[in-house]
């Protein structure tokens, strides 16, 4: 099978891109977002076709998928024979479903916008962007090595920043930006560091394990490090606490941008980056990659506690991406060493997190947009404002009710499956994990319909609605949410488990019951409490709730001061007693030496600028002095 | 006797005394006229040291030929230039004259 | 001490003195005038050293032609009565020790480079250089023959006198 032409899928929306940006603003809105939308439709259909056929094809003798370099051009080799920096494309389970998802959610995301961004300002830079961000993250997920992932990588970091920061006339917005790019890359300095250790030490950056396997067996003492480095470049992406601080602020940024870059795709790239190094991890850090799960454990649990706190729509949508990333990291923290051959529970973590991300990205997808749809008719992104939508907004309240339920575990929907397996294999790591992950996923349910019942039902702002009369959004907004929703709806009875495992066997998904059975309860308690508390039009439960524990609610509602915490490191230790000094010695030292040659100079020309005083006399008196001291060298 | 050490101590003075004159004076006239007594002591060293080291040559005798010539010509010229400046500037003060400095 | 002696001395006496009057006279046409006096002692010398024609020549071009150039220039454009302008005390010295210090330098090596030359009387003046000898030296293109460099002067008197004319003239 010839995948040449997977090529197209990298520079369909990179012409895009160029197109729209260099010619975007001869053109009417209507043709930018024509162009971007209809080029990206046919990558996205290019991706299902890849994905058809890479599924479709017969497996190897050992039971895997055939791992395929569509195409690999070298592109610097840093020496002869040995390390070199190729661009290609590599397609394997994870990476063609990586297209699959990538292409979905951004093409919903390409139609939403039509409604979404309609008239405004920039439309055109916008759909150039959107086309820069396709590109990078598909050119991340198919990249054959570790360098090409990172170069696309920043790329998608550039796209963010660029996103976020689309409504450069808010100060809110460009701080935003900035902090997600500053902080990101501060992370990624892990990241490069975690590369050059690893190419140094093994000599390659193939992501092609088995053919270099000598090669990296050779560095195997150095790799628990190397991998460590790079998992701090995946946090930062996919925003782990610490680093998390950027993405609620990253929810400036348009609500498309929010649903593509911020819930389905780029926050990923960490949970894809240590799925893809998982066969290093599991063979030479099997230990070290634990801590993924520690990090993951914490983050999740503290993501949905702020979330319960959180009064902006966006801001709740945003700490429950943290949080499901979060579980992706866990599961894939808690494997164990597998056996090869046969599929036990301690692999089984690979397989939910790739399928929780596949699931996530399409019900986190279409809760952004269902967000976005109700913030335009609101034009506000807090709670207050809404209440009692659920009249004015069919459409947009029955698929926000399914991408809740499907977030919240509960069955048939695709959120149950993949959350299931996470549970699952938590549970055969330690049950106290699983026990934790289990109540952080109540945790989730409760807060996922605090924000339901506070958007649909709830108190209604009966004065501001009357002002703004609510309506639902055009057909190009809520075609996007149906699709969304009904993927959300089926997604869940796909064999996920026959296309990506840990070891590439065929893998059958059977549900544990009494993990399945006791999530599902616990969920169903966590709505039934959370419908308890803010259904009805006044919410005496959660108000008392809210004073009695004044303290947790306020410090929840501020994020744990984590903003604070960084806004006092950098100011008052960085910038105070590191920066400060080093900007003494740059401006002192440093520029001290090159004004004081431009002053000495300076004044040195003043000096002899009196020997050029025009008179002759001064002149020959000068001469004369001259050669009575050359006639005094000749005669001594 | 007449040593060749006379004719030159007294041609070194004179040059040395036009070379002071050619220091102080303010007036351009005045400093042209320095530049006559030290090309005249100059004149006295060729005519000396042809008259003194070499009887029966004639080159020193004709350098100071030449020289004389040379200096009339440039003397010529010199004053021209003078009244030229004098008719723009109403000075032939030498401190008057740095325009060209600019 | 014989004769030649006697007027070599007068004469050094009166051009070292006139020399000095010259560079330190405040009138500018008094200056011209010791110029012209000095001019004439320098003449005295040639004669004295048997160089008739030179000192003629210097007596004709340089005493006669340029110091009157130079009185009609001061009479042209100074006005009647004018001093010369004094420099700073400093500077005057300065150039005094300097100059002192150049004829010190210059009156040793010629004091200890012992010179051979004296005036003897082994040459008998008329023989020395004749003006006939002199006419065609200055035409000849033979060997020692100045042809070229009197051209050369001549072109550039004559173009002296084209630039002289042009410069000087009123507009």
């Amino acid at each position: 099978m010839d995948y040449s032409y997977t090529v197209l899928i990298l520079l369909l929306p990179f012409l895009s891109f160029l197109v729209l940006g260099v010619f975007g603003k001869f053109m009417s809105h209507r043709t930018s977002g024509l162009i971007g939308t209809l080029t990206l439709t046919v990558v996205t259909l290019l991706c299902y076709y890849t994905a058809y056929t890479y599924f479709t094809a017969p497996r190897t003798a050992e039971g895997t998928y055939a791992v395929i370099t569509a195409f690999n051009h070298q592109w610097l080799p840093f020496f002869i024979g040995g390390l070199s920096f190729d661009i290609g494309c590599m397609l394997d389970p994870i990476s063609v479903m990586m297209l699959v998802v990538v292409g979905t959610v951004s093409l919903a995301v390409h139609v939403y916008s039509f409604g979404y961004m309609h008239g405004e300002r920039g439309f055109q830079r916008f759909y150039a962007f959107l086309s820069l961000f396709t590109m990078s993250m598909l050119g991340l997920v198919v990249a054959t090595n570790i360098f090409q992932m990172y170069l696309f990588w920043e790329l998608v970091g550039v796209s963010s920043y660029l996103l976020i920061g689309f409504y450069y006339t808010k100060p809110a917005a460009i701080a935003a930006s900035k902090k997600a790019f500053i902080v990101t890359r501060f992370a990624d300095l892990g990241f490069l560091i975690g590369i050059l250790i690893y190419g140094y030490y093994c000599g390659t950056f193939s992501f092609d394990f088995e053919g270099n396997a000598d090669k990296i067996a050779a560095g195997a003492a150095m790799l628990p490090t190397a991998l460590l480095l790079m998992f701090v470049g995946g946090a930062g992406k996919s925003a782990m606490f610490p680093l998390h601080i950027w993405l609620p602020d990253a929810m400036e940024g348009p609500t498309p941008v929010s649903a593509l870059i911020h819930a389905a795709t780029m926050v990923v790239a960490g949970v894809f980056q240590v799925a893809r190094m998982y066969p290093l991890w599991i063979e030479y850090a099997p230990n070290t990659l634990h801590i993924v799960a520690y990090v993951g454990a914490f983050t999740a649990f503290y993501a949905a506690v702020v979330a319960c706190a959180q009064t902006d729509i966006k801001r709740v949508l945003a700490f429950s991406t943290i949080s499901q990333i979060a579980f992706m990291m866990v599961a894939l923290g808690v494997c164990t060493e597998y056996v090869t051959g046969h599929s036990h529970p301690g692999s089984v973590g690979y397989m939910a997190a790739m399928f929780h991300l596949f699931t996530h990205a399409m019900f986190k997808a279409c809760l952004f947009l269902c967000a976005g749809a109700i913030i335009t008719i609101v034009h506000d992104n807090e709670m207050a404002a809404m209440g009692g939508m659920r009249k004015y907004m069919p459409i947009t309240h029955i698929t926000f009710l399914i991408c809740c339920l499907s977030i919240s575990g509960i069955p048939p929907f695709s959120g149950f499956f993949s959350k299931d397996e996470i549970l699952a294999g938590c549970f055969a790591f330690s049950p106290v994990m699983g026990w934790i992950m289990t109540l952080i996923a109540a945790m989730t349910a409760f807060y996922m319909f605090r924000l339901y019942y506070g958007i649909f039902w709830g108190t209604e702002n009966v004065k501001y609605h009357a002002e703004i009369q609510p309506h639902e959004c055009p057909a190009t907004m809520t075609v996007p949410l149906i699709f969304l929703a009904a993927v959300t709806c089926v997604a869940g009875f796909i064999p996920f488990g026959h296309f990506v495992s840990a070891d590439g066997m065929s893998y059958d998904i059977h549900l544990n019951w009494s993990v399945a059975g006791t999530s599902i309860v616990i969920a169903l308690a966590s709505i039934g409490l959370a419908t308890y508390m803010y259904k009805g039009s006044t919410q005496p439960v959660a108000d008392k709730l809210a004073a009695r524990f004044s303290t947790l609610n306020k410090w929840a509602y501020h994020r744990f001061y984590i903003d604070e915490v960084y806004q006092f490191v950098t100011h008052r230790i960085i910038f105070a007693h590191i920066s400060k000094p080093v900007a003494w010695c740059d401006k002192h030292i440093v520029d001290g030496f090159l004004n004081g040659l431009a002053s000495g100079s300076h004044r040195l020309s003043y000096l002899i600028r009196g020997f050029q005083s025009g008179e002759v006399q001064q002149y020959a008196y000068v001469f004369l002095i001259g050669a009575l001291a050359i006639v005094l060298l000749l005669i001594i | 006797m007449l040593h060749l050490e006379y004719f030159l101590i007294l041609s070194a003075l004179m040059l040395f005394i036009g070379i002071y004159g050619f220091l102080t004076r303010r007036s351009t006239l005045a400093v042209l006229i320095s530049v006559e007594l030290m090309l005249n002591a100059s004149d006295i060293n060729f005519a000396v040291f042809n008259r003194l080291l070499y009887p029966a040559g004639q080159e020193g005798y004709f350098f100071a030929l030449f020289s004389i010539a040379i200096s009339a010509a440039e003397t010529a010229v010199a004053i021209a230039i003078m009244i030229a400046i004098y008719r723009n500037v109403r000075s032939i003060q030498l401190n008057h004259l740095d325009t060209l400095k600019w | 001490m014989n004769a030649e002696s006697v007027i070599f001395y007068i004469l050094a006496f009166l051009i070292l003195a006139f020399s000095v009057l010259t560079v330190t006279t405040k009138r500018i046409i008094r200056s011209a005038m010791f110029l012209f006096f000095t001019l004439l002692g320098t003449a005295g010398l040639y004669f004295l050293m048997g160089y008739t024609f030179l000192g003629s020549v210097q007596m004709m071009v340089y005493a006669g032609g340029i110091v009157v150039l130079f009185v009609f220039s001061i009479l042209l454009t100074s006005s009647n009565g004018e001093k010369l302008v004094r420099l700073k005390t400093g500077k005057i010295f300065a150039a005094a020790v300097t100059c002192l210090l150049g004829a010190a330098i210059v009156l040793f090596i010629i004091i200890t480079h012992h010179f051979t030359g004296a005036i003897t009387d082994a040459v008998p003046s008329e023989q020395l250089i004749s003006i006939s000898t002199i006419g065609h030296q200055m035409l000849s293109f033979d060997k020692y023959g100045y042809v070229l460099p009197f051209e050369a002067v001549s072109v550039l008197l004559l173009a002296c006198i084209v630039a002289g004319i042009i410069i000087a003239r009123k507009r």
